[in-house]
């Protein structure tokens, strides 16, 4: 029995004893290989609980001030990202119910053609659970993680180019940046109810890419999101995992 | 060509300090605008990258010394707060030597003095501020 069946039986088991009031998971989307985020609260729509290499969205952004006992299934990267949340009080333990769930990583879809894994996914070092209730096929996740040079590859290399180099660099990317604010609301740690980005002030480029790095800065679990969302393709999670770098040393 | 450095001096310390290099007559750059704060720990990361964008060339934030603050922890969250934005603009390949964290106590006049005709050398040196002063879009700076 693969993940998805047994994520969707233990849904229904779970609902019928009476402890969750509704389901955190992944559903169908558009294309198959889309799936979204999705809340279910009827036990017969628990048969559409979608759980594959292309759930590649974080849940536990979506558990943020969930006033109902909630089934959520987790990764070890959303289970960071949960952590965090309990940490800081934005989310009530006692209103959830985690299973964790085994993770090979993503596969990251370009013009509907699957591609290679994720780059959050090539770079993961995450290979435990911070918090869970119970787990399904953790034991396939990769335990000794290879990732670990991996990850601060990129932000070692353009630390030892030139200055200029950098700049080039980043200018090259910040100046596709739209303000979508994509990579704000889907970062987990981005939890304000009251933005400084929503400002009069248009704080643009460089300027808000610094900020909002730096406002993640010792909370920011590495999970990739903000890079994912991305419609302009810009690596913003190398400003945060240079944060992570810098604090480690 | 004269730069312009934009100074945040805690109140305790500091400030002090600089009225101290004032009555012992000592010189120092008059490019230098103080802005007083609270604390150093009061320094937002967007006050000097606000100050970068409106054509400061140089920012210097000076503290108490460690162990010295008068709300007993507030440059160590100084320290730690700009330690990050340093490591990230020299990441985002923005000049390093721009900006400049420094401890200088009331009775340390002689060293306030020191210390900003140091960092107006160092920022006379790299010109005027091209990169930081770029960190608004155009039509972010006509709001202003």
């Amino acid at each position: 029995m693969n993940e998805q069946e047994k994520m969707r039986t233990r849904a229904k088991e779970l609902h019928a004893a009476g402890i969750i009031k509704q389901v955190l998971a992944w559903e169908a989307g558009a294309f198959p290989s889309y799936p979204a985020p999705a809340f279910f609260t009827k036990p017969n729509a628990f048969e559409k609980i979608v759980y594959n290499e292309f759930c590649t969205a974080n849940l536990s952004k979506y558990v943020i001030n969930i006033t109902e006992k909630t089934l959520i299934f987790l990764r070890p990267c959303d289970a960071h990202s949960f952590a965090q949340l309990v940490k800081e009080n934005q989310v009530k333990r006692e209103n959830t119910y985690v299973i964790a769930v085994g993770c090979e990583g993503c596969v990251q879809v370009d013009e509907g053609e699957a591609r290679d894994l994720l780059e959050s996914c090539r770079t993961c070092t995450k290979t435990d659970y911070p918090l869970f209730d119970e787990e399904i096929n953790t034991q396939n996740n990769p335990r000794e993680s290879t990732n670990k040079a991996a990850r601060f590859a990129e932000v070692t290399r353009l630390d030892s180019e030139e200055n200029t180099a950098r700049y080039a660099f980043w200018q090259a990317h910040f100046s596709q940046c739209i303000r979508c604010n994509a990579c704000r609301n889907i970062c987990p740690t981005c939890h304000c109810k009251e933005c400084v980005m929503d400002s009069d002030h248009p704080l643009d480029g460089q300027f808000y890419h610094a900020i909002r790095a730096l406002h993640q800065d010792g909370r920011c679990t590495d999970c990739g999101q903000c890079s994912r969302v991305c419609p302009r393709g810009i690596p913003v999670h190398l400003l945060n995992r240079k944060l992570i770098y810098t604090s480690n040393k | 060509m004269s730069v312009k450095i934009v100074a945040f001096c805690c109140n305790w310390c500091s400030y002090a300090g600089a009225d101290l290099a004032g009555t012992s007559r000592l010189n120092y750059p008059a490019q230098v605008k103080i802005i007083r704060v609270p604390c150093s720990c009061r320094v937002d990361v967007q006050f000097i990258l606000r100050a970068f964008v409106r054509g400061a060339d140089g920012v210097i934030v000076c503290g108490c010394h460690l162990g010295d603050c008068h709300y007993s922890t507030g440059n160590y969250h100084a320290e730690g707060r700009l330690t990050q934005l340093f490591s990230l603009l020299d990441f985002m390949g923005f000049e390093r030597e721009r900006v400049h964290l420094e401890w200088i106590s009331a009775a340390e006049g002689a060293k306030f003095a020191a210390t900003m005709d140091a960092f107006v050398t160092q920022v006379s040196a790299l010109g005027k501020n091209e990169r930081y002063r770029n960190m608004y879009t155009k039509a972010g700076a006509q709001n202003e």
